[in-house]
C-alpha cells in the first residue's frame, strides 16, 4: 500500500475503529474450518435482506399506498403495482425480485434455524445470538405480513382482515386494539397507509438493528460448527484456534460460491416462475381488493401456514374465553417458545452427530409435523384436517416442552476434542 | 425432504378449493404474432365495450407487431392518444345496475383466473366456449364454468347458440352429481373448429396482455442463468484454490 493511502487509513484509525473492525469481523475472525452446506444460509439471509432493501427502495419510488378508486374504478395502490410491472422500465424485475425475495427470505431463514437445531447452535454461550435470531424471525413475520397488504389485492385485503380480527379476540382490550391496528373499523386506506409506514420504515429499522446485534453477539463468542465443539478451547502457539481459519479470505470465497448457487435458484424463480405456482404470488391477489366480496377460501402465504394451522387447531373455549383467543395465544407461543431452546436442551452434547437415536427420531417427527402443519394451513379446514393439525400442534409443542427430559435420557456418543472435518 | 419441499412449493395450488370440481380444457396458448393480433382484434371488438384493460396502453400493441398507425386506424375506438390505456366509457355504477356486477378489468384476468384446476388461460378458454341458452337468466344466457354469470354470450354470433343437456350421474359417494353437456342448437358464423381457434387467439392475447414482459423476462432469464453458471464454476475454482491448504 502506498504511504499516502496508509496515512489516510491511519488518520481514520485514530478517530474510528476501521482497521480493528475489519480485523475483528473479517481477517482475524477465526471461524471453524469444518462448516458444511448448512452454514451457507446465514450469509444468504443477509444477502436477501440487502436484496429486499434495495429493491424496496425502488418500489417505494413508484408505489402509491392509496385505497381510493381511480377513474377506471381500480384501487390506486393495486393500479400502481401494475404500473410498476408495465410502465416503469425494469419495474417488473424489481417487483419480482422483491416478491420472490420475501419467500426466499423465509426459505433461507427456516433452513438457517434448522441448522441451529441440528448442531445445537443455541446452546451456551450462544443463547443471546439465538434470542436475537428469534426476534429477527418475529420481526420478519411482521414485515412480511404488512408488506403483503400493500399490493391491495383480494388476498392482501382478506388476509389482513382475518389476522387483524384475531386481535379482537383478546379479552377486554381486544376490540379497541384491533381498531388501533387498523386505524379504522375495517381494513381500509388508513390501514394501508400505516402498514406501508411500518413496512418501509419501522420494521426494517428494527430488523437491521437485530441483525447487527445477532452478528456482533456471534463474533463475540465465535461460531459453532457441525461437531458442536468449542474451537477456542484448543489454541495454537500463535493464540489462534487450531481448528479455526480467518473468515476472510476463506469463508468470503466460500460464501461467494453459496451466493452464486443461491442466485441461480433465485433467478429460476424470478425469470421463469415468478408466481411460484401460486404460492409466492397468490392468484387471487391479481384481483383488486373488494371489501364486499369475501373469497371462498382465504389462505395465508405459505411461510405463515404452519403457525396458522396451530391457530386453527385450537377449537375449545377455555376459562370462558373464546377459542379464537387461545388460538392466537398458541400461535404466539409457537414462535416465542423457540427462544427458550437454550434452556430446554439438557443434552451433554450439542451436535446431532453425537446425539442418540431418541433425539434424532423426535427431531424427525417434529420436522414432519411442521411440514404437515404447513400443508394443512393452505387448505380449508375439515373435521379430519383439524384433528391432524391438533395432533401435529401437540407434537410441535411436545418437541420443545418435553426436551428437558428426552434430551437428558438420550444415549449420546462422546464428543471429540477437535473438529472432525 | 427436498422432494417434499418442492412439491409443497410447486404442487398445483390447493388453496382455493371451493368444493366443486371444475373440468377445464387445456388452452392452446400461442405467442405467434398473427394469433395475438387476431386476439387483439377480437378483444377490442367484443370485450372492450364493457370490460376495460386500464393498465394496458394501446401503443404497447406494437410489441405484437402492429404499427402505431395500424393501432390508431383499426383498434382505437375509445381513446384519442395511442399512449392512453384501454379504458371504456361505461360507468361502473350503471354497469352494476345492468349486469348485477361491474364487469371486471381484464388486464390481468388470465393471471387471476388460475387455480388448482388449471391455468387462467384454461379457465378463460373453457369459459368462452361454455355459454348456453337459459331462459331463467335475465340475459338469457348461463355458463357451465361460471354458474349464473352476469355476462351475456357476446360471441354468440360467432359460435351460435348452445343448449344444455343435464344428466344425473352417481358421484361415487352415494349421491347424485349433475353433469351438464352442451349441444349446438343454432350454428353461428363460424364452425366449431373456427370458433375454438378464434377463442384460442383471444385467450392468447389475454395471456400476453396479462404480462407483456413475459417473453423478455424469459429471454433475459436464460442469459442471467448462463452467466451465473459460468460464475459458479469460476467461484468454485477460486474457493478450491484458496482452500487447498486447509485440511
Amino acid at each position: 500500500m502506498t504511504t499516502k493511502a496508509q496515512a489516510v487509513i491511519d488518520w481514520v484509525d485514530e478517530r474510528f475503529p476501521l482497521t480493528s473492525s475489519i480485523k475483528g469481523h473479517l481477517t482475524e475472525y477465526y471461524a471453524p474450518k469444518n462448516f458444511n452446506f448448512w452454514y451457507f444460509f446465514g450469509s444468504l439471509a443477509l444477502l436477501v435482506l440487502v436484496i429486499q432493501i434495495v429493491t424496496g427502495i425502488f418500489l417505494v419510488m413508484h408505489y402509491k399506498p392509496d385505497a381510493s378508486l381511480n377513474a377506471a374504478g381500480v384501487p390506486v395502490a393495486f393500479a400502481s403495482v401494475e404500473y410498476i410491472m408495465r410502465d416503469v422500465p425494469g419495474g417488473w424485475l424489481i417487483r419480482y425480485m422483491h416478491s420472490t425475495g420475501a419467500s426466499a427470505f423465509f426459505i433461507v431463514v427456516y433452513l438457517h434455524m434448522f441448522r441451529g437445531l441440528l448442531y445445537g447452535s443455541y446452546r451456551k454461550p450462544r443463547e443471546l445470538i439465538w434470542i436475537f435470531g428469534t426476534l429477527i424471525f418475529l420481526a420478519l413475520m411482521a414485515e412480511a405480513f404488512m408488506g403483503y397488504l400493500l399490493p391491495w389485492g383480494q388476498m392482501s385485503f382478506w388476509g389482513a382482515q382475518v389476522i387483524v380480527n384475531l386481535f379482537s379476540a383478546i379479552p377486554v382490550i381486544g376490540p379497541d386494539l384491533s381498531v388501533v391496528i387498523r386505524g379504522d373499523f375495517v381494513v381500509s386506506d388508513a390501514t394501508l397507509n400505516r402498514f406501508f409506514s411500518f413496512h418501509v420504515i419501522a420494521v426494517p429499522l428494527i430488523l437491521i438493528g437485530l441483525v447487527a446485534a445477532h452478528i456482533v453477539a456471534l463474533h463475540e463468542v465465535g461460531s459453532n460448527n457441525p461437531d458442536g465443539v468449542e474451537i477456542k478451547k484448543k489454541k495454537g502457539a500463535d493464540g489462534h484456534p487450531l481448528d479455526g481459519i480467518p473468515f476472510h479470505p476463506y469463508y468470503t470465497v466460500k460464501d461467494i460460491v453459496g451466493v452464486v448457487g443461491f442466485l441461480i435458484v433465485f433467478s429460476f424463480i424470478v425469470f421463469f416462475a415468478p408466481e411460484g405456482g401460486g404460492y409466492f404470488l397468490e392468484f387471487n391477489n391479481f384481483i383488486p381488493a373488494d371489501p364486499l366480496k369475501t373469497p371462498p377460501h382465504i389462505a395465508p402465504v405459505w411461510y405463515f401456514t404452519p403457525f396458522y394451522s396451530i391457530l386453527r387447531a385450537v377449537t375449545y373455549p377455555l376459562f370462558g374465553i373464546d377459542a379464537k383467543f387461545w388460538g392466537v395465544v398458541a400461535m404466539g407461543a409457537a414462535v416465542v417458545i423457540i427462544a427458550f431452546l437454550p434452556w430446554l436442551d439438557r443434552s451433554p452434547v450439542k451436535s446431532i452427530r453425537y446425539k442418540g437415536g431418541l433425539f434424532k427420531a423426535i427431531l424427525a417427527v417434529f420436522i414432519v409435523a411442521f411440514f404437515i402443519l404447513g400443508y394443512l394451513g393452505v387448505l380449508p379446514p375439515t373435521p379430519g384436517r383439524t384433528l391432524v393439525s391438533q395432533i401435529c400442534s401437540v407434537i410441535y409443542f411436545g418437541f420443545f416442552l418435553l426436551m428437558p427430559w428426552y434430551s437428558k435420557m438420550d444415549k449420546c456418543k462422546p464428543e471429540p476434542d477437535r473438529v472432525t472435518g | 425432504m427436498k422432494k417434499l419441499l418442492t412439491s409443497l412449493l410447486f404442487a398445483p395450488l390447493l388453496a382455493f378449493a371451493s368444493g366443486a370440481e371444475l373440468h377445464l380444457d387445456k388452452a392452446p396458448v400461442s405467442t405467434d404474432p398473427a394469433a395475438l393480433q387476431n386476439g387483439a382484434k377480437l378483444f377490442v371488438n367484443y370485450c372492450l365495450n364493457c370490460h376495460g384493460a386500464s393498465y394496458m396502453r394501446y401503443n404497447r400493441l406494437q410489441q405484437i407487431g402492429l404499427s402505431e398507425q395500424m393501432i390508431k386506424d383499426n383498434l382505437m375506438f375509445t381513446a384519442d392518444k395511442v399512449g392512453e390505456p384501454m379504458r371504456i366509457a361505461m360507468q361502473r355504477d350503471e354497469a352494476k345496475a345492468w349486469f348485477g356486477a361491474a364487469p371486471p378489468d381484464l388486464t390481468v384476468i388470465s393471471r387471476s383466473r388460475a387455480s388448482e384446476f388449471g391455468s387462467g388461460a384454461d379457465w378463460l378458454y373453457t369459459y368462452l366456449r361454455s355459454f348456453y341458452r337459459d331462459s331463467e337468466r335475465p340475459t338469457g344466457w348461463n355458463n357451465v364454468v361460471f354458474e349464473n354469470v352476469g355476462m351475456p354470450h357476446v360471441l354468440y354470433e360467432l359460435q351460435g347458440e348452445q343448449i344444455a343437456k343435464v344428466t344425473e350421474k352417481d358421484d361415487g359417494h352415494g349421491g347424485k352429481a349433475k353433469e351438464i353437456s352442451l349441444e349446438l342448437a343454432k350454428p353461428g358464423k363460424m364452425s366449431k373448429d373456427e370458433y375454438d381457434k378464434a377463442t384460442a387467439d383471444l385467450v392468447s392475447y389475454l395471456v400476453w396482455m396479462g404480462e407483456p414482459m413475459a417473453n423478455t423476462r424469459k429471454s433475459i432469464g436464460t442469459a442471467v442463468i448462463a452467466f451465473l453458471g459460468v460464475l459458479f464454476v469460476l467461484s468454485y475454482l477460486l474457493k478450491k484454490n484458496y482452500w487447498k491448504d486447509i485440511h
